[in-house]
């Protein structure tokens, strides 16, 4: 068993960056950094990382690091990954770099699923984190495809009223060699599966629950706590996909066998800012009983589930 | 060695020769023929390359980046509706300085569909940072390629270089063109060393957020790189004429300049068919020559305010348009000649959408420049055909409906 | 066409890595965590959960010149040996 003792005392994330206090997605780069190793090329998808590394001429992230257009995460990868394999033809490289992409739900779901799933498709030997945020944090918290039912954004003033997707399920439809989903208040488990990830060939998808305090609306001392009862409620599942079977992993294992009991949806809203307006409306039950369903159904099809249509 | 092959097929061959190690490319008419012939090679083992079959262009243009930046020499193609679906990285790929080389055939842009040879497609690219050569010979495509990377990756210019072919009129045709080994082209050429990389030895961060009080010096450094470029092209023609003994001019190319008191300029394949219009010219006794501009980034300022000064007129050939103006080439050499020659100058648009153009059509419009009788701006081949006459029937239908 | 040649290749979006990219975020603090060493068992969770790498493995010191004072150290902290404490007015 790996534990805290284990991970790696040098930071590769610098402090003193320019992110928001709190904020998910550098802890989470810190922690993946620990996991990979300075031997790693990063490329970073249009976003709050854009942003929060810094600005010219300086920058918090101590590896060679590309920031990429909106729409281009994983062709980027697919970029770099023949890139290092034309420089170790030439013997320039003593060991191939790890290929790390980091993109926000925004670069993901929506305007970016295109260009991952070409490299999901090619087979390209690279690892993607999408810290999902449910929506879109650096242009001030509008609406994206990750965006939960009834949650407030700037362009859902009245709650979102559609589902978000499962973009992971979309993800394992690629046949990749290793899906996983992580949350920050379980960092020993977003360590490990960043490792297993390393050690695999081809395509790795992570995606890990980046609650933001601003866009939240909750307090920035509050984000471990709202990560971990996202995974309480089963709002946040976490497991891992392999060799065409999926397991639930960590707590949401400890879930799911009844070994602790799941909290209800509500207990997770209720912390956040940006599904007050909604629970208090009319529509406040209905929306809440409509997350308890994709949460169940969630769980079955994970489980397996097979519709009967088919 | 001498080759028979068409426009397409020589371009792949040419960037296995200078040594191209990854090819991020999408398929595309009229294009297609040259990401074939590379997964061709490389499937045969005479290529040792990375071939990504990416998923679209922009995907395309963002690995033909991120390969070069990781320290490789990246080559793409593509055409039209793909060059303009890569507009976003084409702007990125300057921006952020990398040496890449793409072969672009030239073809318009739908609707309606065609699939057929005019300039429209990287004209509308013009303000993007590459530098844009226009080849009129299946030899100076092959030879292009060659030379793209010496001006590229010459670390006084550092910006990508785009090389337009026209759609099949140079694509798809067959001619026999000189192709050097790869050892005869590694002494011209030497292997790619970056100024800048990502490397885990040196991990810097590219590409970053730039405040305003430092994004202008970026911006005009890309302007010292085209200019840089001027120089870097020139003497890499010198230098391949030397070791290879061919020459197809530098920023420009020219024809019978010297006396000529009348002159045709023109871009790409209709430069070659313009040297056949000034034969005929000439053998009027009409002293006729062409101006072949080959670069139309960076533009030949300097060449054009030196060879247009004391003519007697110009006859501009654009087989492209922006629309609410005029042709861009027309509009460009106007803006480089403005306060150093003012020669009459006319603007004649023809072979858009690939509609066939003679020499005798070029040579005729030029008379009637030379006397003064050409508009300043004519689309020199238009006239209504029956389809037209049947659009309009179906208008005609429409208008009915809303009675 | 005057322009300085040498200088081409200096003036593209290239960014050292420092400590400190955004000047010292401590500034930003509203509310300071403070330690109290004898509460503190050494579990390492407020180094591991510090978004800011503000908190040394080895002594579990926190470094003031970044740390923003999110909170999240207080919260997690297991014993409670970390309190936030209101920044005086600077």
């Amino acid at each position: 068993m790996v534990s805290f003792k284990d991970l790696p005392e040098e930071e590769l994330f610098l402090a003193g960056s320019t992110a928001c206090q709190g904020c998910p997605s550098s802890l989470a780069l810190r922690i993946a950094f620990k996991a990979l190793g300075s031997n790693t090329i990063l490329i970073v998808v249009a976003s709050c990382t854009s942003v929060l590394q810094g600005s010219y001429p300086l920058s918090a992230i101590d590896l060679p690091l590309m920031n990429v257009a909106f729409a281009t995460g994983g062709a980027s990868a697919s970029g770099v990954v023949a890139g290092i394999k034309a420089l170790a033809k030439r013997g320039e490289l003593e060991e191939e770099p790890t290929v790390l992409v980091w993109a926000g739900d925004g670069g993901t779901y929506d305007i970016g699923i295109q260009s991952l799933s070409g490299a999901a498709e090619r087979g390209t030997d690279f690892i993607y984190v999408c810290y999902n945020n449910e929506m879109y944090s650096n242009t001030g918290t509008q609406r994206s495809g990750a965006t939960p039912l009834g949650a407030w954004t700037t362009t859902t003033p009245g709650g979102k009223a559609q589902h978000r997707k499962d973009i992971a399920q979309i993800m394992i439809a690629h046949r990749i060699p290793y899906v996983a989903t992580v949350s920050l208040a379980y960092p020993l488990d977003f360590y490990q599966k960043m490792q297993k990830a390393k050690s695999i060939k081809g395509t790795k998808y992570i995606e890990m629950l980046a609650p933001c305090p601003p866009g939240w609306k909750f307090p920035s001392s509050q984000m471990i706590e709202v990560s971990r009862m996202a995974v309480q409620s089963g709002m946040w599942l976490l497991y891992e996909h392999e060799d065409g079977e999926t397991r639930f992993t960590g707590a949401t294992k400890r879930m799911i066998e009844g070994k602790v009991k799941k909290k209800p949806v509500k207990d997770y809203l209720e912390i956040q800012g940006r599904f007050r307006q909604i629970l208090a409306s009319p529509e406040g039950q209905e929306a809440e009983d409509m997350l308890e369903s994709e949460v169940s159904e969630s769980i079955r099809r994970l489980q397996g589930w097979v519709p009967e249509y088919i | 060695m001498k080759l028979l092959e068409t426009g397409n097929h020589l371009i792949a061959l040419a960037a296995n020769v200078a040594g191209v190690e990854v090819v991020p490319a999408y398929p595309i008419t009229p294009q297609t023929q040259i990401i074939e012939m590379v997964a061709d090679l490389i499937a045969r083992g005479d290529m040792d390359a990375e071939y990504i079959p990416v998923e679209s262009e922009h995907s395309a243009c963002a690995a033909l980046v991120s390969a070069s930046l990781t320290g490789a020499r990246a080559f793409s193609a593509t055409s039209a509706h793909g060059l303009a679906y890569m507009h976003e990285m084409l702007h990125y790929s300057a921006g952020i300085r990398v040496p890449v080389v793409m072969a672009n055939v030239n073809r318009a842009l739908g609707p309606g569909w065609n699939i057929w040879c005019d300039h429209q497609d990287s004209i509308s690219q013009r303000d993007t940072g590459w530098l844009q050569v226009y080849v009129a010979s299946h030899q100076e495509a092959v030879d292009t390629v060659i030379q793209a990377y010496r001006i590229t990756e010459d670390h006084s210019v550092l910006l990508p270089l785009m090389l337009n072919l026209d759609a099949f009129v140079l694509s798809h045709t067959y001619m026999d063109a000189d192709m050097p080994s790869r050892e005869e082209v590694s002494k011209y050429l030497p292997p790619y060393r970056p100024l800048w990389k990502l490397d885990p030895k040196k991990p810097v961060t590219h590409g970053s957020v730039v405040y305003p009080v430092d994004f202008s010096e970026t911006r005009e450094s890309m302007q010292i790189g085209q200019d840089n470029a001027r120089r870097v092209a020139a003497r890499a023609a010198e230098e391949f004429r030397e070791m290879f003994g061919r020459w197809h001019g530098a920023m420009v190319d020219g024809y019978l300049l010297d006396d000529a008191e009348f002159l045709i300029v023109a871009m790409g394949s209709l430069a070659a068919e313009s040297r056949v219009a000034v034969d005929a010219l000439r053998s009027e006794g009409k002293a006729a020559g062409l101006l072949r501009v080959r670069f139309f980034r960076p533009f030949p300022i300097d060449e054009l305010r030196e060879l247009c000064a004391g003519r007697q007129g110009l006859m501009v050939i654009d087989r492209d348009f922006s629309y609410g103006m005029e042709g861009a080439l027309f509009t460009e050499v106007k803006g480089a000649l403005y306060g150093y020659a003012d020669p009459p100058a006319a603007n004649l648009i023809v072979g858009i959408g690939g509609r066939d153009v003679t020499y005798e059509l070029i040579a005729d419009h030029a008379k009637r420049a030379m006397a003064g009788e050409l508009a300043e701006v004519t689309w020199g081949d238009s006239h209504v055909t029956r389809a037209h006459e049947i659009t309009r029937e179906v208008l005609r239908e429409f208008e009915d409906l809303m009675d | 066409m005057s322009h300085d040649e040498d200088s081409v290749g200096y003036m593209t979006s290239v960014s050292r890595p420092v400590k400190g990219c955004a000047g010292n975020t401590g500034e930003w603090r509203i509310f300071r965590p403070v330690k109290d060493d004898e509460k503190c068992n050494n579990c390492l969770l407020c180094w591991v959960f510090c978004p800011e790498a503000s908190i040394t493995k080895d002594t579990l010191e926190i470094d003031y010149q970044y740390c923003k004072g999110c909170g999240i150290c207080e919260v997690e902290c297991p014993t409670g040996a970390i309190v936030m404490v209101k920044e005086e007015k600077r």
